[in-house]
C-alpha cells in the first residue's frame, strides 16, 4: 500500500525524459497523498481488528488461564485447546445447533422480511409511520428483548401460552424454554423477531431500486400478482437477497446475548451453540484458550461466507 | 512479564492519553515510608440499598484511617473481568472486593496479599468464610457479614392449609403437594443453567452427606432424586431450570409459590409486597435430627498486590475496619446477612429476629470452595448440568452425574 518505489511507466516511448520525470514524480505524489489518506484507516483497523483476531489466534495456542493476566506467563500447549474444544462431547450437538440456529433463523427472518417489504411497497396511510414501528426490535438493546421475551416465553404465567390457549390451538402450556426439544425452537423464533427489521430495511431498499417501467410493460404482457413477483421483482432484486443472506449469516452464527438471556445455554445443554461455548468456557470457567479456540472455529466459519460476499460484491461491481 | 508489558505497550499506543499512568506500578515501592491519603476501592455493590449502605461503612472506616476513598462499583457479572483486565494492566485497586467462591481463583494467580503480611487478626471468623478465603494456607480476606440459603414461608398460605413450617424432606414434600393448587406451585427454587442453579442444589446435597469431591455418590443422586420428584409431581414448576433466584423470588412475591429456597437479600425486595406475609426457617433435613448444611455467601475484603507496601498495609486496616464488631453488626442490620464473627450471632438475632434461621444456618455454612478450591467452577458446571438434564428427564437423577462429567 505504502510502496515507494515507482509504478510502471506507460507513457509513449517518443516522450521527452523531462517530461517522464515530471509526470513520475507527481504519480509518486499522488500515490503518497492516497496513502497517506489511507493510512488512519489502516491503522484503525490494525489496532481494533487485526491485533484482536492475531492475539486471539495466539491465545488458542497458550494455555492462557486467570494466572495469565497477572504475571503474564502463558505457555505454549500447541493446538492442545483445539483438540480440547473439538474432543468435549459438547462439540457435536453445539456445531449442530449452531447450524439449526442459523439455518432457521435466516430462513424466518428473510421470509417474513420480504413479505412486509413487499407488503410496505404499495402506497397506503400510515405506511411510513408502520414501518419506522417496525425497526423497534433493532432499537432495543438484546438484553431488555431477551429478558422481555423470557417472561413472554413463561411456561405457566407467559402470555403467549395465554394467548394460545385463548384461542383453542393448544391444551397444555407449551413448554417453551424448558424443554430440551422446544427450546432451540423458542430461541430461534426470538432471533427471527429480532432480525426482521434488518431483512425489511434492505429489502424494501431494493424494491424501490426496480423502475416502476418493468411492472407496467409487464403487466401489459399480462405479468401482474404472483407472475410479475417472480419474473420481474425476484430476478432484479437477486444481488440485494445475496447480500442479506450473506450477511445475515455472518451475523447470526456470531449471536450470543440472545440466548445467555434466554436460556443461557440450557435445559441440559439444549441451546448450546459455538457463540454460547467459547463464552462460557473463557468467562465461566476461565479456559480462555478453549474458548479462544472456540471462537476462532466460528471467526473460520463465518471466514467462508465473508469471502463469498466479498466475491459477490466484486462481481457487482463489474457489472 | 515481559509479555505483558508489551500488551500493555499496545494499549497504551492506541489510547494513549487515557492510560498515561497505568503501566507504572513497580516504581513506587521505594516510597514505603510515605504517608497515604487515599486508596482507591473496587466492589459490585452497584444497586441499592446496598451501595449506599457499603458507602456508609467504608466512610466511617475512611475517617477512622484518615485517608480518602476513591470508590468504584461494576455489575457483579463484570467484577471479575475487570480484575483480570486491571491485574494485567496492573491497575488493580488499593481494596478489592471478591464474592467468595472466586477469592482462591483470583489469589492463586498470585494478585492479592495474604492478610498475615500486615499483622491482621483473623481469629473469631465464622469457619466456611474463613475456608473460602483461604488459599495454600493463608487467609486471603475478611467478610463482614455472610449470607446463606433458607426456606421461606407464606404463613397465610401455610395456616390455611394447616401446615406446619416443613421440617424433613418428607415432610416438604408433602406441604409442597397440599399447597399446590390451581396455578400455585407449593414449593420453588432455583435449577438455572448457571452457579446459581448449583448453589441451590448444595443445601440438600450436603444435609444428605453428599460431597462434591464425590458427585457420584448415592447420597447426591438422592437428594437429585428428591429434587426430581418435586417437579416430577408438578409441586415446583418445570420451568424451575429457566429461574435464577430473583425470579424465585418473583413468584413468592407474587404469590405463586407457597415457599420458596431463596437467601434473605431477598428481604428487602420482598418488604416491597407487603401485603405477602413470610418467615423463614433453614432448609429441610433428609431425617429428623439431621444438621441442615447450606453454603456460604458473602463478600470478602482484600489487599491486591499493588506493589505500593505502604498503600497496602493501610488498605488492611481498612479491611479489618469494615469487618470490625460494630461495623459487622450495622451492615448486617441493614443488609439482611448474618455477622461472619460467632460471637456476635447472639446480640444480632435479638435485633433482628426475623433473621433467626439464617443466623444459625451461617453458623454450620460450608463453603464451596473449602475442598474444591480452584476446582469449584468445573464441579459447579457438572452440578447444574446434571440437575437440567434430570429435570427435564434426559437422564435419570442416579446416572445425570456420570452423563453431565463427560459433557
Amino acid at each position: 500500500m505504502t510502496t515507494s518505489r515507482a509504478p510502471g511507466d506507460l507513457s509513449p516511448a517518443s516522450a521527452g525524459t523531462a517530461e517522464r520525470e515530471g509526470r513520475r514524480r507527481g504519480f509518486r505524489r499522488e500515490r503518497l497523498v492516497q496513502a497517506l489518506f489511507l493510512a488512519p484507516a489502516a491503522l484503525f483497523l490494525l489496532l481494533f481488528f487485526g491485533y484482536p483476531v492475531a492475539k486471539n489466534v495466539v491465545m488458542s495456542l497458550q494455555e492462557y488461564t486467570t494466572r495469565t493476566f497477572f504475571t503474564g506467563e502463558a505457555p505454549w500447549v500447541g493446538l492442545a485447546n483445539y483438540a480440547t474444544a473439538v474432543g468435549s462431547s459438547l462439540f457435536g450437538p453445539a456445531m449442530l445447533n449452531t447450524a439449526l440456529f442459523t439455518l432457521g433463523s435466516i430462513a424466518g427472518q428473510f421470509v417474513i422480511g420480504l413479505a412486509l417489504a413487499s407488503f410496505f411497497k404499495r402506497r397506503f396511510p400510515l405506511s411510513g409511520f408502520l414501518r419506522s414501528m417496525l425497526l423497534l426490535p433493532w432499537l432495543l438493546p438484546l438484553i431488555v428483548s431477551s429478558a422481555t421475551w423470557r417472561s413472554i416465553l413463561d411456561q405457566d404465567s407467559g402470555i403467549l401460552n395465554a394467548f394460545l390457549r385463548n384461542l383453542g390451538v393448544i391444551q397444555e402450556p407449551v413448554p417453551w424454554l424448558t424443554s430440551p426439544s422446544v427450546a432451540l425452537l423458542a430461541v430461534v423464533l426470538v432471533n427471527i423477531w429480532v432480525g426482521i427489521p434488518f431483512n425489511v430495511t434492505l429489502i424494501y431498499g431494493g424494491l424501490q431500486e426496480i423502475p416502476e417501467e418493468l411492472y407496467e410493460a409487464g403487466a401489459v404482457d399480462g405479468a401482474t400478482g404472483w407472475k410479475a413477483f417472480w419474473h420481474i421483482t425476484w430476478p432484479n432484486l437477486r444481488p440485494v437477497v445475496s447480500v442479506v443472506l450473506v450477511l445475515g449469516v455472518v451475523y447470526t452464527l456470531k449471536v450470543l446475548d440472545i440466548i445467555l438471556g434466554l436460556t443461557n445455554g440450557g435445559p441440559a445443554n439444549a441451546t448450546q451453540t459455538l457463540a454460547v461455548r467459547s463464552y462460557q468456557e473463557s468467562f465461566v470457567n476461565f479456559q480462555f484458550g478453549v474458548g479462544a479456540a472456540f471462537s476462532n472455529i466460528l471467526i473460520l466459519i463465518s471466514l467462508v461466507f465473508a469471502v463469498v460476499y466479498l466475491r459477490m460484491n466484486r462481481r457487482a461491481v463489474d457489472e | 512479564m515481559k509479555k505483558a508489558s508489551l500488551t500493555c505497550l499496545m494499549a497504551m499506543a492506541a489510547i494513549a492519553p487515557l492510560t498515561l499512568t497505568a503501566c507504572g506500578g513497580g516504581s513506587s515501592q521505594a516510597a514505603a515510608n510515605e504517608k497515604v491519603d487515599s486508596l482507591t476501592v473496587l466492589d459490585y455493590y452497584n444497586n441499592e440499598p446496598d451501595k449506599t449502605h457499603i458507602q456508609g461503612a467504608l466512610d466511617k472506616c475512611a475517617a477512622q484511617l484518615g485517608v480518602t476513598l476513591k470508590r468504584e462499583t461494576v455489575p457483579g457479572k463484570d467484577l471479575i473481568q475487570k480484575v483480570l483486565q486491571r491485574s494485567s494492566s496492573r491497575t488493580l485497586p488499593d481494596v478489592l472486593m471478591l464474592d467468595n467462591p472466586d477469592v482462591q481463583e483470583i489469589a492463586a494467580t498470585g494478585g492479592l496479599a495474604p492478610l498475615n503480611d500486615f499483622g491482621v487478626d483473623t481469629s473469631g471468623f465464622a469457619q466456611g468464610m474463613l475456608e473460602a478465603a483461604t488459599y495454600e494456607g493463608k487467609v486471603y480476606g475478611l467478610a463482614p457479614t455472610a449470607n446463606t440459603l433458607g426456606l421461606f414461608y407464606n404463613k397465610e398460605m401455610l395456616a390455611a392449609a394447616g401446615i406446619q413450617p416443613p421440617k424433613t424432606w418428607d415432610e416438604l414434600k408433602a406441604a409442597a403437594e397440599k399447597l399446590t393448587t390451581g396455578d400455585r406451585y407449593g414449593l420453588a427454587f432455583s435449577a438455572i443453567a448457571t452457579y446459581e442453579g448449583s448453589w441451590q442444589f448444595l443445601p440438600f446435597m450436603w444435609t444428605n452427606g453428599g460431597e462434591e469431591t464425590d458427585l457420584k455418590s448415592p447420597k447426591v443422586a438422592e437428594a437429585l432424586s428428591f429434587i426430581d420428584g418435586l417437579v416430577s409431581s408438578g409441586s415446583a414448576s418445570k420451568s424451575v431450570v429457566n429461574w435464577s433466584q430473583a425470579d424465585v423470588r418473583d413468584q413468592f412475591a407474587a404469590g405463586k409459590a407457597a415457599m420458596m429456597i431463596n437467601g434473605p437479600w431477598q428481604i428487602p425486595s420482598l418488604a416491597k409486597t407487603p401485603n405477602i406475609k413470610w418467615e423463614a426457617v433453614q432448609v429441610p433435613v433428609n431425617a429428623q435430627g439431621l444438621t441442615p448444611v447450606a453454603p456460604l455467601g458473602g463478600e470478602v475484603w482484600t489487599v491486591p498486590q499493588t506493589g505500593n507496601k505502604a498503600k497496602q498495609a493501610k488498605s488492611a486496616e481498612l479491611v479489618e475496619c469494615i469487618s470490625s464488631d460494630e461495623n459487622q453488626l450495622a451492615l448486617a442490620k441493614e443488609r439482611f446477612t448474618v455477622p461472619t464473627k460467632t460471637a456476635l450471632a447472639g446480640e444480632y438475632v435479638k435485633a433482628v429476629p426475623e433473621m433467626a434461621a439464617f443466623a444459625e444456618q451461617v453458623a454450620n455454612a460450608q463453603s464451596r470452595t473449602g475442598k474444591l478450591g480452584k476446582e469449584w467452577p468445573k464441579t459447579a458446571t457438572v452440578m447444574y448440568t446434571a440437575i437440567q438434564l434430570a429435570l427435564t428427564d434426559q437422564a435419570s437423577p442416579q446416572e445425570a452425574f456420570t452423563k453431565a462429567e463427560a459433557k
